[in-house]
């Protein structure tokens, strides 16, 4: 566990910052111009994804170990979240029979 | 506490009756538990606990009032469901053990002391609510509804978690009082990671209780839902998210207001025109409420604007009094789309002579969310825009004025369908529940803003 810790911190804080900052910027611009319900999905992962690194990290560097903890929180809920997420798609492509987000205009005022 | 587990182990009895195909006992038996939970929430009333589980949940006045008005709004809700569920599909008992799920994770959103249990509660509440909105499997509207709700509410929940990351960066807890200590040790250091986690959050929080620029999702949401889920969508879920934001706000991040109360002012006002301006414009009378909860949502942002002692009190009292009216609002529509099988503005003509009850009641309900003085609506906007004004922002106040005026037009429009035009339609029946919840509604809303001293005499919240 020692080194773990070790080997993390070879690589400096800044650099997990901004990492974690670009993986988050392609996860939001996905989600923005993605058509695909599964890739926006996807997308949506990347985001969650970039924080547990965020999180690691800081717990890391921060000798706390509340940020892994919180961790697991997220991949748990983001878990739950795909059975959700899976089951919506499958759903609305039983009754489309298509996954493009574009399909979903029919409420408009 | 006791509180969070009755709610949590309500659902679990409610599946097993399921099971053994007991649907005549789910309603009553979910009553029973409610009941039980609010009055154990009650009975935590200044109790002054301290927090507990490590700083995880604090139940203190706040906690037991907010969870108090979740819980009552719940119930009337769930009366309303009489019939309902049954003609979606026979799977009645899971429905409520859904919604009741999502009554769980808001007490713990509404209870929390730590960014952990803010986020556990926000996503059991939401993860509930994809599933709810999309219930009625076959319909188009529903399925797109859900879809969307689930791909922005996951969306904005990344938002979120990258703000509370960022605070977790700065000040290595989660803790609010922690975060609160650490910003006290700080003061008049811009941080590039706190300061940027705060503004995600801004925008996270927003995103969920649909503040404009990140309203997009509500309307389409509130009108493909089916209108008993929007009812609980649009009452329970916007003053649980409210008070998460509040407790956020004036725990942890009172002593930076400057920083984020001007970009909570541009989202107000933003909030408020596009609400109002575009429920203008609506032909269904659900995506109209759709609009005014965004309205709505812009006046109960003045409390988080104008953070005081008194914003807690100013919350609850706006929240209860648009919550009991948007019940009225919800069921009436429930009853008249079984008769007619329309939610349009035209469905309500003459509903004067086809039920004069439910025509009162709900003028009684529009002239609340309008904030016609002697209703429920007229106190809560008097305390959010009294706070305001006590912190000078008088622009605000003026702003939100006019758009206070500009929300009677569209209010009035129902009212006036209802008593000035005729229609053909036959008489309409209204089953026992309904009478009830729209009768209690009805006098809560009155007794309210002829005795507001009820809800005003409260102790400060916060």
């Amino acid at each position: 566990m020692e080194s773990l810790t070790q080997a993390i911190k070879i690589v400096p804080l800044n650099h997990y910052i901004l990492l974690s900052a670009i993986i988050f910027s392609i996860g939001v611009i996905g989600v923005l111009i993605r058509r695909n319900a599964i890739v926006v999905f996807m997308s949506v992962e990347l985001m969650l994804n970039a924080v547990n690194l965020l999180l690691t990290a800081f717990s890391v560097y921060g000798n706390d170990p509340n940020g892994q903890v919180f961790v697991f929180f997220i991949m748990a809920l983001a878990a739950a979240e795909i059975a959700i997420g899976l089951a919506i798609i499958v759903m609305v492509h039983r009754n489309t029979n298509s996954i493009d987000v574009d399909i979903l205009n029919r409420l408009k005022w | 506490m006791t509180t969070l587990i009755i709610i949590a182990v309500l659902p679990i009895v409610l599946l097993y009756l399921g099971l053994f195909k007991a649907n005549k006992l789910l309603l009553p038996v979910t009553i029973i538990g409610l009941l039980a939970a609010l009055g154990t929430a009650i009975m935590k009333w200044n109790s002054y606990d301290a927090p507990i589980y490590h700083d995880m949940m604090l139940f203190d006045n706040f906690s037991v009032a907010f969870s108090g008005i979740t819980i009552v709004s719940t119930l009337l809700i769930l009366m309303l469901s009489k019939g309902y569920f049954e003609k979606i599909s026979h799977n009645v008992a899971e429905y409520f053990a859904i919604i009741l799920f999502s009554l769980a994770g808001i007490i713990v959103m509404v209870s929390y002391y730590n960014l952990t249990m803010l986020f556990v509660g926000l996503e059991i509440m939401s993860v509930s609510l994809y599933i709810l909105a999309g219930i009625n499997k076959k319909d188009f509207a529903s399925n797109e509804a859900s879809l969307k709700y689930f791909l922005m509410g996951a969306f904005s929940t990344g938002f979120l978690l990258f703000g509370i990351a960022l605070i977790y960066g700065a000040t290595h807890s989660f803790n609010l009082a922690a975060i609160r200590d650490w910003v006290t040790a700080h003061p008049r250091n811009m941080d590039p990671l706190f300061h940027t986690g705060v503004v995600l959050i801004i925008i996270g929080l927003c995103f969920k209780v649909g503040a404009a620029p990140f309203h997009f999702w509500t309307p389409d949401v509130y009108e493909g839902s089916p209108t008993l889920i929007t009812a609980f969508m649009s009452t329970v879920v916007k003053t649980a998210g409210f008070a998460a934001f509040l407790r956020l706000f004036s725990v942890s991040f009172i002593s930076i207001a400057d920083f984020w109360m001007p970009t909570l002012m541009v989202i107000t006002v933003i909030t408020l025109f596009v609400g109002n301006l575009t429920a203008l414009y609506q032909h269904s009378f659900k995506r109209m409420l759709a609009f005014s909860s965004i309205s709505h949502a812009g006046y109960l942002l003045f409390a988080i604007v104008a953070l005081s002692a008194a914003s807690g009190n100013a919350v609850f009292i706006y929240a209860t009094a648009y919550s009991i009216a948007s019940i009225i609002a919800f069921a009436v529509l429930l009853l008249v789309q079984q008769q007619l099988g329309s939610d349009s503005f035209e469905s309500f003509n003459g509903l004067g002579r086809r039920n004069p009850f439910l025509a009162l009641v709900l003028t009684i309900a529009m002239l609340s969310l309008a904030g016609i003085p002697l209703t429920a609506g007229f106190m809560g906007k008097f305390f959010m825009f009294y706070g305001a004004l006590s912190r000078f922002q008088v622009w605000l106040v003026i702003l939100a004025v006019v758009n206070a005026i500009i929300s009677i037009f569209y209010y009035f429009r129902v009212i006036i369908a209802m008593y000035f035009r005729s229609s053909e339609q036959t008489a309409l029946e209204v089953p026992g529940y309904y009478q009830f919840v729209l009768g209690f509604s009805a006098l809560a809303t009155l007794v309210i803003g002829i005795y507001p001293a009820i809800v005003t005499n409260l102790p400060n919240l916060i």
